[in-house]
C-alpha cells in the first residue's frame, strides 16, 4: 500500500465540502505503468529513415566580436549535409514572450556579429550521423576579437561597466524604470519608529534543472509543406508560436506533438531546439533530430537565475516587522528569456507571507556575460524564500523570540493588504505553522494556538 | 570532532499561476458513440499527473466513472490553446477549463437522456456509476452508452463542451508595483532536523516535518508524490547543486555530467512526515490550489536555520557546501577570545 499523507480535516472544516465521487480519491497516475514498464513513448523513441542530426558550434568567449566564420572544413567532413548560420534564419532575433507583447527581441537564434556568453550558438551543422555532426561542428573556425566582459550583477550596473546589450543598458527596463519596484507605505518612517534595524545579504549560484531526458526534438517534413515537430517542450504553443515567428512562416505550417516529458522543472519552457531543427529539415528535406547532450544541458541550457538579495528590516521590540527594504539583483545572463518576467514575480512575492505596513523593493533584472537564465521551479520565489526565512530566524534569535511565534505575529491574514496592493484571501499561514508545531511537539502558548487566518488582525 | 544536531523552521506561501500574460488554458470535450468522453488539451503532462487530474475533473463534473474519460494532450493540431505547464498552474488552469467544458457536455448529455426517458432534464441526476437517473425514482434510468448512441444515431446531437480559464491580464503599475499576478496562495511550514559534521563540513538532513495547505487535494496520492519529490529537490538545492560553484568569480569548475553535478541519492533522502490542510480556493477547480513548485522551497531555509542551530554558522549563500560550513566554523573559532 502506497504511503499517502494524512489530510487533517479539522482545519477549515466549515469551508470544505466532501460529496465527491472521483475528486479526493487516490486514482493511479495514468502514465505510471507505462513509465515503469518502459512502454511510454518519448520523442526520441520514434525512428525515421534518413534521420539527420544537428550539432552546434558555440562561442568559447564570454564576450567577443565575430570577425570571420569559416565553415569550409566542416563542410568537408564526410556525412555533413549543410551548415546553418544566421543568414539562414529568416527572423533571427526573438524573445520567448514576444507573442504577449514583451519586448525587446534581444536574443539571436544564431550569433551575428557578436557573442555575449560562453556557449552561445554560432553555427549549426546538419549531418547524416550524430558523430559527423559533432565532428563538423568542431571544425567550424571562428575568428574573434575579445571584448571586456562583466560577470557580476552589481558590477554590471555600475556606470563604468562595459555595455553588453545592443539597446545600451545592462538591465531590463520596466516601463521606464531600471527595476521592478514595490512602493507600499513609507519605509523610512517605518525604520524611524522601529526599535531595531537588521540588514543582511543573501545569494545563490545558478543551478540546473537536471531532467532525466535532455531538451530535444525531431522535426519531420510532411506532405503539403508542413513540418511535424515531436518535442519534449513544456509549452506546445510557446514552441509553435515562436518557431513560426522565427521561420517567418504561417502558424498552420507547423504541428507540435508532445506531452511526454522526462523531467522539465521549467527547463523546457524556452524554444531553443525546434527552430533550428525546422530550418535543417526544410533545407535538407529530411527528418532532423536536435537533442542536447548532457554536457550541453548542464553548460548551455538556461539555469535557474542566480540572485543577490539585501534585506533591511525595521522591527519593534515585540517582533512586529514595521518596515522592509529589499534590493534584489537577478542574474539574467546574456539574454532575457523568462528572467524579466521572473523578476516581476519575485517583486510580487515580497515580503513573503507577512503583513508589513511599509515595504520598498527594487528588483533588478541584470544582464551579464553568462549563460542566459530562465524559468525554473520556484521561479523568482525560491531564493526570496531562502532570504526571507533566514531573516526571520535571525530576527527571532536577535530578539530572543520563539521562531514560530515571531512568524505567527507577522503572518498575513484574510483582508490584509499585501505590498503589491492585493488584498489577501484564502490565507492559511497561521494554520500550517500551528500544525507543523504540533507535528514536532513544539509547544505554542494558548494565545498563539487561538490565532486564525480568517480572523481579522487586531488593530 | 563532533556530529552536531540542530532544528530549523521555515514557513512560506506560493502563488498559483501567473497571469501577467493572461495565461489562458482551454479544454474541449466530446462523447464518442459508446459513451466515452475524450478531453482534448494542448497541455503537457510533466509526469506530475496532469492527465490524471484532468480525467478526475471531467469524470466528477460529468458524474461518470473515470474509466469513461480519455485525455488527449499536447497536439497543437487537435487540442485547443494552452499557455503551457509551469507556474504551478496545471491543476488550477487546466482543471478549471476541463470543469467548464464538462459542465457544458453534461448539460447536453442530460437533455439527450431526458428526451429518451421522456422526463424533464432538470429532474435528472448522476452518481458516478455510468447511469443517469430520475431523482426520487431510481428505476427510471439510462446508461451513458445508450445516451451516446441515441445522441449520435437518433437525435443528431453532439455531446460536447468547451472550456477556457482566463483571468484578465494584470499590468503592473510601474511606480508602485501594484498588480494582481496570481490566482491563489498555497502555504507550507517545514521543520528540518540536520546533523553537521564539524570536521568535514558535511550537512546531513535527517528529517523534514511539513504541513501543507493546498486548497483541496484532488488526488491525495499525487499530492504525496509532489510533496515528497519536491522536498527531495529542496534538499538538493540546499546542500548539493550548483552549475557554477564559485559564482560569481568565474565560470570554472562547471559540471558536465551527473558524476560532477551532485544530487542526493537514496542514502541522503530524509525521513519525511507531512500533513495536508485544505482551505478551498474560491476560484480553484473543486477548491484546488497549485502546489508543484512550493514543495521545494520551504526545506531550503529550514535547513539553513537548522545548520545555525546545530553549529552556529549562518549560511547566506546557496548551496550550503561543506566548504562554506568549514569556513564558517573557522571564522567562529577565530572570533573566540583566546584562553
Amino acid at each position: 500500500m502506497a504511503k499517502i499523507n494524512e489530510i487533517d480535516t479539522e482545519f477549515f472544516a466549515d469551508e470544505r465540502t466532501s460529496d465527491f465521487t472521483v475528486i479526493g480519491t487516490p486514482a493511479q497516475r495514468s502514465d505510471a505503468l507505462g513509465h515503469v514498464t518502459g512502454r511510454t513513448e518519448f520523442f526520441e523513441d520514434r525512428a525515421f529513415p534518413d534521420l539527420a542530426h544537428v550539432k552546434i558550434h558555440r562561442s568559447v568567449h564570454h564576450h567577443a566580436r565575430i570577425d570571420d566564420i569559416d565553415c569550409s572544413e566542416a563542410l568537408a567532413v564526410p556525412g555533413v549535409l549543410r551548415v546553418i548560420t544566421h543568414h539562414d534564419v529568416p527572423a533571427n532575433w526573438y524573445l520567448v514572450l514576444r507573442l504577449i507583447g514583451v519586448e525587446p527581441l534581444d536574443e539571436p537564434v544564431l550569433a551575428e556579429d557578436r557573442v555575449l556568453y560562453v556557449g552561445e550558438p554560432i553555427v549549426a551543422v546538419v549531418a547524416d550521423t550524430e558523430a559527423a555532426a559533432i565532428e563538423g561542428a568542431s571544425r567550424v573556425k571562428v575568428s574573434y576579437t575579445e571584448l571586456p566582459a562583466v560577470l557580476d550583477v552589481e558590477e554590471a550596473l555600475s556606470p563604468d561597466a562595459p555595455v553588453i546589450k545592443k539597446d545600451g543598458t545592462n538591465y531590463f527596463v520596466y516601463e521606464g524604470h531600471h527595476a521592478r519596484r514595490i512602493r507600499f507605505g513609507d519605509v523610512e518612517e517605518g525604520f524611524a519608529q522601529a526599535d531595531h534595524v537588521f540588514e543582511w545579504r543573501y545569494s545563490s549560484a545558478p543551478i540546473e534543472h537536471a531532467p532525466t531526458e535532455t531538451t530535444g526534438c525531431i522535426v519531420v517534413p510532411q506532405s503539403g509543406n508542413r513540418l511535424l515537430i515531436h518535442s519534449n517542450t513544456q509549452a506546445a504553443f510557446f514552441t509553435l508560436d515562436n518557431t513560426a515567428l522565427i521561420l517567418d512562416r504561417p502558424f498552420t505550417d507547423l504541428q507540435v506533438k508532445g506531452g511526454t516529458v522526462g523531467g522539465g522543472f521549467g527547463g523546457k519552457v524556452d524554444v531553443m531546439v525546434e527552430p533550428l531543427a525546422c530550418i535543417a529539415a526544410t533545407l535538407t528535406n529530411r527528418p532532423v533530430k536536435f537533442v542536447y547532450s548532457r554536457e550541453e544541458e548542464m553548460q548551455v541550457s538556461s539555469p535557474r537565475a542566480a540572485e543577490r538579495i539585501y534585506i533591511k528590516d525595521g522591527v519593534m521590540a515585540d517582533g512586529r516587522i514595521v518596515a522592509r527594504k529589499v534590493m534584489l539583483y537577478v542574474d539574467s545572463g546574456a539574454y532575457s528569456r523568462h528572467t524579466p518576467y521572473g523578476t516581476t514575480k519575485a517583486a510580487a512575492h515580497l515580503p513573503g507571507p507577512y503583513t508589513i505596513p511599509n515595504v520598498h523593493a527594487d528588483c533588478h533584472c541584470v544582464y551579464t556575460n553568462r549563460t542566459p537564465s530562465s524559468a525554473m521551479r520556484g521561479f523568482g520565489v525560491t531564493i526570496a524564500d531562502f532570504a526571507i526565512e533566514s531573516q526571520m530566524d535571525r530576527i527571532a534569535r536577535a530578539l530572543d523570540i520563539d521562531p514560530l511565534e515571531l512568524r505567527l505575529r507577522n503572518a498575513y491574514r484574510d483582508g490584509d493588504m499585501k505590498a503589491h496592493r492585493k488584498v489577501a484571501s484564502g490565507t492559511a499561514l497561521i494554520e500550517v505553522i500551528q500544525r507543523a508545531a504540533a507535528l514536532v511537539g513544539h509547544d505554542l502558548p494558548p494565545e498563539y494556538l487561538a490565532l486564525s487566518s480568517s480572523t481579522p488582525r487586531e488593530a | 570532532m563532533a556530529l552536531l544536531r540542530g532544528r530549523g523552521y521555515a514557513s512560506v506561501n506560493y502563488p498559483t499561476g501567473m497571469n501577467l500574460g493572461g495565461d489562458p488554458s482551454q479544454a474541449l470535450i466530446h462523447a464518442t458513440t459508446m459513451g466515452g468522453f475524450v478531453v482534448s488539451l494542448s497541455s503537457v503532462d510533466l509526469g506530475q499527473g496532469l492527465k490524471t487530474i484532468a480525467a478526475q475533473c471531467a469524470a466528477e463534473t460529468l458524474g461518470m466513472p473515470m474509466d469513461n474519460v480519455i485525455v488527449d494532450t499536447a497536439d497543437t493540431d487537435t487540442g485547443p490553446h494552452c499557455m503551457g505547464t509551469f507556474a504551478s498552474r496545471g491543476t488550477h488552469r487546466v482543471g478549471n477549463a476541463v470543469v467548464m467544458a464538462a459542465r457544458e457536455a453534461r448539460e447536453v448529455m442530460l437533455q439527450v437522456a431526458a428526451e429518451e426517458l421522456e422526463v424533464d432534464a432538470d429532474d435528472l441526476e448522476t452518481d458516478g456509476s455510468g447511469y443517469v437517473r430520475l431523482k426520487g425514482s431510481p428505476e427510471t434510468k439510462i446508461h451513458v452508452q445508450d445516451i451516446a448512441l441515441a445522441a449520435h444515431f437518433k437525435q443528431g446531437r453532439t455531446i460536447s463542451g468547451r472550456g477556457i480559464f482566463l483571468k484578465e491580464r494584470s499590468y503592473p503599475v510601474p511606480e508602485t508595483g501594484e498588480m494582481d499576478p496570481d490566482s491563489a496562495q498555497a502555504h507550507a511550514c517545514t521543520v528540518a532536523e540536520v546533523e553537521v559534521d564539524d570536521e568535514t563540513g558535511i550537512v546531513t538532513v535527517l528529517s523534514l516535518h511539513n504541513a501543507y495547505e493546498i486548497g483541496r487535494a484532488l488526488n491525495p496520492a499525487m499530492v504525496t508524490q509532489q510533496v515528497e519529490g519536491g522536498a527531495w529537490m529542496g534538499v538538493s538545492h540546499a546542500v548539493f547543486e550548483a552549475t557554477e560553484p564559485y559564482y560569481p568569480s568565474s565560470r570554472a569548475h562547471g559540471p558536465v555530467d551527473f558524476s560532477e553535478y551532485l544530487m542526493p541519492g537514496p542514502a541522503e533522502t530524509p525521513v519525511q512526515t507531512s500533513v495536508i490542510l485544505e482551505r478551498p480556493a474560491a476560484n480553484g477547480p473543486f477548491g484546488a490550489k497549485g502546489i508543484g513548485e512550493m514543495t521545494a522551497n520551504a526545506p531550503i531555509p529550514a535547513v539553513a536555520n537548522a545548520i545555525f542551530d546545530a553549529c552556529g554558522v549562518r549560511i547566506t549563500v546557496m548551496p550550503f557546501t561543506p566548504e562554506s560550513i568549514l569556513r564558517g566554523l573557522d571564522e567562529l573559532r577565530d572570533a573566540e577570545p583566546s584562553a
